[in-house]
């Protein structure tokens, strides 16, 4: 089974097309990095990969469940970090973990120990019951990373998660992320900044609303640095 | 406990919440209608004299017959407060969070509503404790069957609100909501004259004013602070929140492009 299968996937704003049939298949417990400049249409595969909104045309399947036939086995299957953060900055961290475990079902000493298992798991346990807006960025998109993963989600989707981070952060967060794959959790992590991809990464190239270019990292850049082959790709396209 | 009652517990905590939290809104919501009460009513009642009707039994004051027009003002605020809060919500990402649960997303609404409503009865309550401390009383048993009546208000407002979320494209302030919702809805009712003295005046707005929804929500609680029961205005109330809810709900439908274009 893979962690998600997206098929001829298609949308358009108006006479605007964001995406153009758009295929790919992420494999159980691999990561793949979404890369494409502004505008490719990260965005709206995000928004349609988490049913915020959904498009007559295509199919996507989280987990093997599809998300129209079936939503609420695919919802319950994702994990998602949003590009801005979603943390009510009133509440502690721990406040927070618990108010969204709540929606997805679960509370009490099982809420608990899955909060506390996840906040060591991103090195969040010491701030636990700190007020989130007294946390730096980092840690705020830890914090938020933890959450997404509380229901033990089976695929776990992040929109730009670095964005405004400064390097040692971005470092760190890269890392806390690719090694949840090693239990088997798929990770789909859109981003136009290359130095955040493994070279044994899977890697998906979007641009102009179609996909570019997939495969692993490392096979698809062969000597050329990752920086130099997207803009080769993306440049000689426009 | 089950999935349904966990979110719905959390969602109701987590708008008190956010209330504790913005102190400054309920100290605004509980001087408005006070204005209106302590200084308007005083102001006016000579220029207004009322007879007897229902479920008044003598003669009153002006200030009284406002109450229940204030309470029904309260919830309004209250209803239009907490949908600006969830376009804002929205654009923060935390409606995110919400509509991207697993739980379906009417049910997840309907907390939503459930919870300003919940926030929207305190202040009603703490209004009413005020006026009272100003002398304006009710009989003591409508503290209690007013209850239901501002539920059912409360519900149907806060669903006009939600409503109105899920079409307001992005975060507006709140003189537009003031002018084109909150200020026809209030004057073109029964919450500060009687409607025959409307209809006094002009035959059309006084039939207006007798469709208003928000008209009939505050003679619900008017007939009910004074333990009567007003089965028209409970069965409009009524209607207009099942209507309102529907359209609210709809407004959310994943394959509506409005909401798309909004991101």
């Amino acid at each position: 089974m893979n962690g998600i299968e997206v098929a001829n996937l298609g949308y358009a704003y108006g006479a605007k097309r964001a995406l153009d049939d758009v295929s790919f298949t992420v494999k159980t417990g691999q990561f793949c990095a979404l890369l494409g400049p502004n505008g490719a249409g990260k965005s709206t595969l995000f928004n349609l990969l988490t049913r915020l909104f959904t498009s007559p045309e295509g199919r996507i399947r989280i987990a093997g469940h599809d998300l129209a036939t079936g939503p609420r086995a695919a919802l319950a299957n994702l994990g998602i970090v949003f590009q801005q953060s979603t943390l009510d900055l009133d509440l502690t961290v721990r406040q927070n973990l618990s108010y969204f475990a709540s929606l997805h079902g679960i509370s009490g000493r099982d809420a608990a120990q899955r909060i506390e298992a996840c906040l060591r798991k991103l090195d969040m346990l010491a701030r636990a019951d700190e007020k989130a807006r007294s946390l730096n960025g980092g840690h705020r998109r830890r914090a938020e990373i933890a959450r997404a993963l509380i229901h033990d989600p089976a695929v776990l989707l992040l929109d730009e998660p670095t964005v405004g981070l400064d390097a040692a952060a971005r470092a760190s967060i890269t890392g806390h992320v690719h090694d949840l794959t090693s239990d088997g959790t798929t990770v789909l992590w859109a981003t136009h900044l290359t130095d955040e991809v493994a070279p044994d990464d899977q890697l998906i190239v979007l641009h102009n609303a179609r996909v570019l270019a997939d495969g692993i990292c490392q096979d698809m850049c062969g000597d050329t640095p990752l920086q130099e082959r997207f803009l080769e790709l993306t440049g000689a396209s426009v | 406990m089950n999935a349904y009652l966990t979110s719905l517990s959390a969602i109701v905590k987590r708008e008190a919440l956010r209330f504790v939290h913005q102190r400054e809104r309920f100290i605004a919501a509980l001087v408005r209608p006070l204005v209106w009460l302590l200084v308007f009513a005083a102001g006016f009642r000579a220029a207004l004299g009322l007879s007897i009707i229902p479920p008044y039994q003598t003669y009153i004051t002006y200030e009284t017959y406002i109450v229940p027009g204030l309470c029904g003002m309260v919830l309004l605020f209250n209803g239009m407060q907490s949908s600006l809060s969830l376009v804002y919500d929205r654009e923060m990402g935390s409606m995110k969070l919400l509509l991207t649960s697993p739980l379906p997303r009417w049910w997840l609404l309907f907390c939503k509503l459930i919870g300003s409503t919940a926030i929207s009865v305190l202040q009603v309550y703490a209004f009413l404790g005020i006026a009272a401390a100003f002398g304006i009383t009710m009989p003591l048993i409508g503290y209690v069957t007013v209850l239901p009546a501002l539920v059912v208000a409360g519900v149907m407002l806060g669903a006009l609100g939600l409503l109105l979320s899920s079409f307001i494209k992005q975060l507006e302030n709140f003189s537009g909501v003031m002018n084109f919702v909150i200020f026809p809805t209030f004057f073109l009712s029964s919450a500060l004259y009687p409607l025959w003295k409307m209809a006094e005046s002009s035959e059309l707005l006084y039939k207006i004013c007798a469709i208003n929804p928000f008209t009939q929500a505050v003679e619900l609680i008017r007939f009910a602070l004074y333990a009567n029961f007003n089965g028209t205005a409970l069965f409009w109330s009524l209607s207009a929140a099942v209507i309102f809810t529907f359209v609210a709900v709809w407004g959310y439908n994943p394959a509506r492009t409005g909401l798309a274009k909004r991101g």
